[in-house]
């Protein structure tokens, strides 16, 4: 139990996939204009990681590794997440009408994303088991929703502030990731894996 | 001939994929902490935008367009996954260094982006110079990350100190929160050229005018 619960804290703090990886910064820049939306890609991004996860769990061990199958790991988790996503979407908007207005616009844009990609790969490499993939994909979605929303939170205050314009934008969203991603430093040493 | 120059310079800096178009901010930074790390991804980058678009040219007119980003995907994610495998044979320190980024070239935007807007409606020799192009931006922009990163987090230019034992390296620039502030002070510098340039643009068609 308190193995899983340091690779939580692990994988949505000391490191951090956004902060410290570099990972999502996409959709991380792209949607953190607003907290709202924030919140909703947050929800989204963690949610369908987990899922396809498992499902990649479950490709890999079940199929790609008796078989030897290694090399096809990359086009069939690709193919895998965009499918089932797209499959996600169409149950949604059928049963969920009013979930999909709140955030099915979310799940497109994570089709093919680099976070969502990076959790299933990480399982594979080190061969982890069932619940350790699990945690590993809650944890890290939690965490990219805290750096996300925190994110928001910032540029919904820096939008008072006279920014040069030059840093206008992408420029000054990255020094206050930067900025961010220093405060998250601090935890680091708090946690070895 | 001059042509072709024009679609292989717009990506050096009119449309720097890093700085310029924003794609792709993606997860290649993280391993700009050292050139050699930087230099061998944007090569990786650069042979996968490449092939892909050749591979997307020839194959153009066969696919029908309401598959067709399934189909771009599973070109770029067999190009991807022979370059992890040529990596792996070849350069086995590059790789245990690279491995899990080399995997996330597949959802790199700019690759979809590039087969999608150039390479699905051109013919295949200038699809192969605007890859050629545009990996070569993102590669330059790379080892120039990764130059001032390296140098003056850790005094070393590929690993060969070159500041000597007096230097104090400042860890922060190859930590991440580093790595973040660097790049968006190269992209407002980007953009202050780029301003610049516009205002001596207009300066000089209003002169003319």
């Amino acid at each position: 139990m308190e193995e899983y619960l340091k690779l939580f804290v692990a994988s949505a703090i000391t490191n951090n996939f956004v902060l410290t990886q570099f990972l999502g910064l996409c959709i991380f820049f792209g949607v953190s204009k607003n907290l709202n939306a924030s919140i909703g890609m947050g929800m989204a991004v963690t949610s369908v990681m987990t899922l396809s996860s498992l499902l990649a769990w479950a490709v890999y061990n079940y199929i790609l590794l008796p078989l030897g199958l290694q090399s096809l790991m990359l086009i069939s988790f690709v193919l895998l997440i965009a499918s089932f996503v797209q499959l996600l979407e169409m149950i949604i908007k059928k049963h969920a009408p009013a979930l999909y207005n709140m955030w099915g616009i979310y799940l497109v844009l994570i089709a093919t994303n680099c976070i969502v990609l990076a959790v299933p790969v990480t399982n594979a490499e080190l061969h982890s088991d069932f619940m350790t993939s699990l945690v590993r994909a809650i944890g890290s979605g939690v965490g990219f929703s805290l750096a996300i929303i925190l994110m928001a939170s910032l540029r919904e205050k820096l939008q008072y502030a006279d920014v040069p314009k030059s840093l206008q934008g992408l420029g000054i969203s990255f020094i206050l990731a930067g900025m961010l991603a220093l405060s998250f430093f601090g935890f680091s040493g708090m946690i070895t894996l | 001939m001059k042509k072709l120059w024009e679609i292989f310079y717009k990506g050096l800096f009119d449309q720097n994929p890093i700085f310029r178009l924003a794609l792709s901010l993606c997860p290649a930074l993280a391993v700009t902490s050292t050139v050699t790390n930087a230099l061998a991804m944007g090569l990786s980058v650069m042979f996968v935008i490449t092939a892909n678009n050749v591979v997307v040219s020839i194959f153009r007119k066969v696919v029908n367009p309401k598959v067709r980003v399934p189909v771009y995907i599973t070109s770029i994610a067999t190009i991807v996954t022979v370059v992890i495998l040529t990596l792996q044979a070849y350069f086995p320190d590059l790789y245990k260094a690279l491995y899990l980024y080399l995997n996330l070239i597949v959802v790199f935007a700019i690759i979809l982006a590039r087969a999608e807007v150039f390479a699905a409606k051109n013919g295949i020799v200038p699809s192969f110079f605007d890859g050629l192009g545009m990996g070569a931006g993102f590669a330059g922009a790379m080892v120039a990350i990764g130059v001032i990163r390296e140098l003056f987090g850790n005094g070393t230019l590929m690993g060969v100190n070159v500041m000597g034992a007096a230097y104090n390296p400042a860890l922060i620039m190859i930590l991440p929160p580093g790595g973040f502030v660097l790049i968006g002070l190269m992209i407002a510098s980007f953009n202050l050229i780029g301003e610049y340039q516009d205002k001596a643009k207009a300066r000089k068609q209003g002169g003319v005018a």
